[in-house]
């Protein structure tokens, strides 16, 4: 059984269908990647994986457990739906949607081990490194695993040790990427969700950032990497899907589809 | 080499002394407020503790308001509501309760006698139905951000003061109160006059005893990783939820909190007003709260004492400009969002300031020289 399985996923922003059937599979110990140009709806098929977004349509389902499914009703918002609310039970049923998205919210998806690092880092910038790290250790108990945990993303990311008293808000581009990882996996993920992690990265600095998600993978940690970089992304994963407005147009082993044609003259930009 | 669970079973203190060192700060507080009621109160004469009174409530409130408003960075404008609501209970009871069982409207017993218990647990009361109001209005706003969050809060603020106008008027005389139950005349809260005659027990004493209790809890809570928590809610709602924190409830926690001292803090200003006037807590009350945590710094603990302190001193020191006092007033606030748009301590607190942390070196270095010499 995957890890990670998502079937027939449909999301919709408003009267937009941006995700049409989206369906996806990720091994345990797997590195699968997920590339498409601007807008193909990668980070939209992330959010809906942690629970940032309902799906409209589909189900996500985390360790053999359903974490996410979208009911045909939830389609796109039409006018008369807000005339439920005139009704009591209309107004009932809001609030006791209210209450219920408490413990089916993202937080209580990262408790499973399903754990996104989302687009621009999010970073606490007026809260020191260390602080940034504690708060990913938040939901756990271990303190005596937690500090070695600690300890060793300290050695994947040695700048971070030399910043650790510094806020966080005063870090490089990179360095704040590098804390994003970091903090993810201090809440020991079964399942890491790394959102477009080369964003606005100097070459360098990407190429660093790829050698240590390969480390991340080798330690065990399973990942879904969402990549504009098609050619470095194509370098670390096992698997790969390609995105394109809303559809899975293509799937296969990373090595393959770094060969071949479409996805070289589209994604890589070599027209030979 | 040690492992490390043993290095963290070793910096784990005694039961006792973790007892005695969580209870300590509280001890101390009641011994400061013990300082300030019966020493420097009588020391600064009538007019001055007077003032000092004013900046403890104040205190009290801009830091409990600092939980929601400075910590987890939402932006309530409700304050007095919760004030409004904590106050009313607490005079109900106290008000109440005397003629009931004490048989007059005055204040009865000495420090810490019959009355002044009565009133303890009259601010207890409406510190309890304030954080009740804080949960029914927490839950479903609190989904809400920013400016829609602010004007639900000021919507519960109207409400909560429309609602106490129209309560029924206080019954004329003590007879006519004696004849009726304490349930029955929950009703009867002064309507658009507002509840008179309140018994004055607030003094130094109690001002100053929730004024430091608060402190060293929203100090604790700061340093905690609940506050961490708020914090980051703050810094980043969604990264926040993406690391697992329940972002929805911590909102309504801190809420709940900030709900149960701006209710004692009602209830210490209605004994010292010695009447509750719906009027006199409404919009402008609440918005005096948020500037004196803006002006002190949003989220730092000083900063917000240091903002009490100030804005209750200042028109009282502009007193001579006579009518003018309130431009100055203003424009002393204008003044300081020009100068430090952060507010007067930012998200630092005073110790972690860089010239706080200068001076220490300096007095070290001085004390270190001295011994040497």
């Amino acid at each position: 059984m995957a890890l990670l399985e998502i079937e027939g996923l449909d999301v919709h922003y408003g009267g937009i269908h941006a995700l049409k059937g989206v369906s996806l599979k990720v091994e345990q110990g797997e590195v699968v990647t997920l590339i498409g140009a601007n807008g193909a709806g990668k980070t939209t098929t992330l959010r809906a994986i942690s629970g940032l977004l309902k799906p409209t349509r589909g189900t996500v389902k985390f360790d053999g457990k359903v974490i996410a499914s979208g009911s045909v009703k939830r389609g796109p918002n039409r006018w008369w739906q807000a005339t439920e609310l005139l009704t009591f039970k209309g107004i009932a049923g809001r609030i006791a949607g209210t209450f219920r998205d408490d413990r089916t919210g993202p937080h209580s998806i990262v408790a499973r081990g399903l754990v996104h690092a989302p687009e621009g880092r999010g970073i606490f910038s007026n809260m020191t490194v260390s602080e940034n790290l504690e708060i990913g250790a938040f939901l756990r108990k271990d303190r005596a695993q937690v500090t070695k945990d600690r300890e060793h993303a300290l050695e994947l990311f040695p700048r971070l040790r030399e910043r650790l008293a510094q806020s966080a808000g005063t870090l490089s581009g990179g360095e704040q990427q590098m804390l994003a990882i970091a903090r993810a996996l201090l809440s020991r993920p079964k399942l890491l969700l790394l959102d477009e992690p080369s964003l606005g990265l100097a070459p360098q600095m990407v190429a660093l950032i790829f050698k240590i998600v390969k480390t991340i993978a080798a330690d065990g940690t399973t990942i879904l990497l969402v990549e504009q970089n098609a050619h470095k992304a194509l370098g670390v994963a096992h698997r790969a899907y390609v995105l394109e407005v809303g559809e899975i147009v293509l799937a296969g082993p990373a090595k393959d589809l770094a060969k071949d044609d479409k996805i070289r003259r589209a994604y890589l930009g070599i027209h030979d | 080499m040690k492992s490390v669970q043993a290095r963290i079973a070793a910096l784990r203190p005694h039961p006792v002394s973790a007892v005695g060192m969580s209870v300590l700060p509280f001890a101390i507080a009641v011994v400061l407020a013990l300082f300030v009621d019966k020493v420097v109160g009588p020391g600064v004469g009538a007019t001055w503790s007077k003032i000092l009174l004013d900046v403890g409530i104040a205190i009290l409130l801009a830091g409990s308001l600092n939980v929601v408003n400075g910590y987890a960075g939402q932006f309530s404008i409700g304050h007095a509501g919760f004030m409004l609501v904590g106050g009313y209970a607490a005079a109900w009871l106290t008000f109440y309760g005397s003629i009931h069982w004490f048989g007059s409207k005055e204040t009865v017993g000495g420090f810490l006698g019959n009355g002044e218990l009565l009133f303890l647990s009259g601010c207890l009361l409406g510190g309890l139905v304030a954080a009740v109001f804080g949960v029914v209005v927490g839950l479903p706003s609190l989904r809400l951000r920013g400016d829609y969050l602010a004007i639900v809060t000021l919507g519960f603020g109207e409400i909560v003061r429309v609602l106490g106008q129209i309560t029924a008027r206080q019954p004329k005389n003590v007879a006519a109160i004696k004849e009726r139950s304490m349930s029955e005349l929950a009703n009867n809260l002064g309507g658009a006059e507002g509840f008179s005659q309140i018994p004055g027990y607030t003094t130094l004493f109690f001002v100053y005893l929730f004024a430091f209790v608060l402190l060293v809890l929203v100090y604790r809570l700061k340093y905690s990783s609940k506050g961490r928590a708020l914090l980051a809610v703050r810094e980043n709602e969604i990264a926040a939820e993406a690391m697992g924190v329940d972002t929805t409830r911590a909102k309504v926690v801190a809420f709940v909190f900030s709900a149960f001292f701006a209710g004692i803090g009602g209830a210490l200003y209605a004994h010292q007003v010695g009447a509750l006037d719906p009027k006199e807590l409404g919009f402008l009350k609440s918005i005096d709260l948020v500037i004196i945590v803006v002006i002190g710094g949003m989220g730092s603990i000083t900063g917000v004492v240091l903002g009490a302190a100030i804005l209750v001193i200042l028109p009282e020191v502009f007193r001579e400009f006579a009518d003018y006092r309130m431009i100055a007033y203003a424009l002393a606030l204008i003044i300081v969002m020009i100068l430090r748009p952060q507010g007067i301590m930012g998200v630092k607190e005073l110790w972690e300031t860089s010239w706080w942390r200068r001076g220490a070196l300096a007095v070290r270095a001085k004390l270190r020289g001295g011994k040497a010499s």
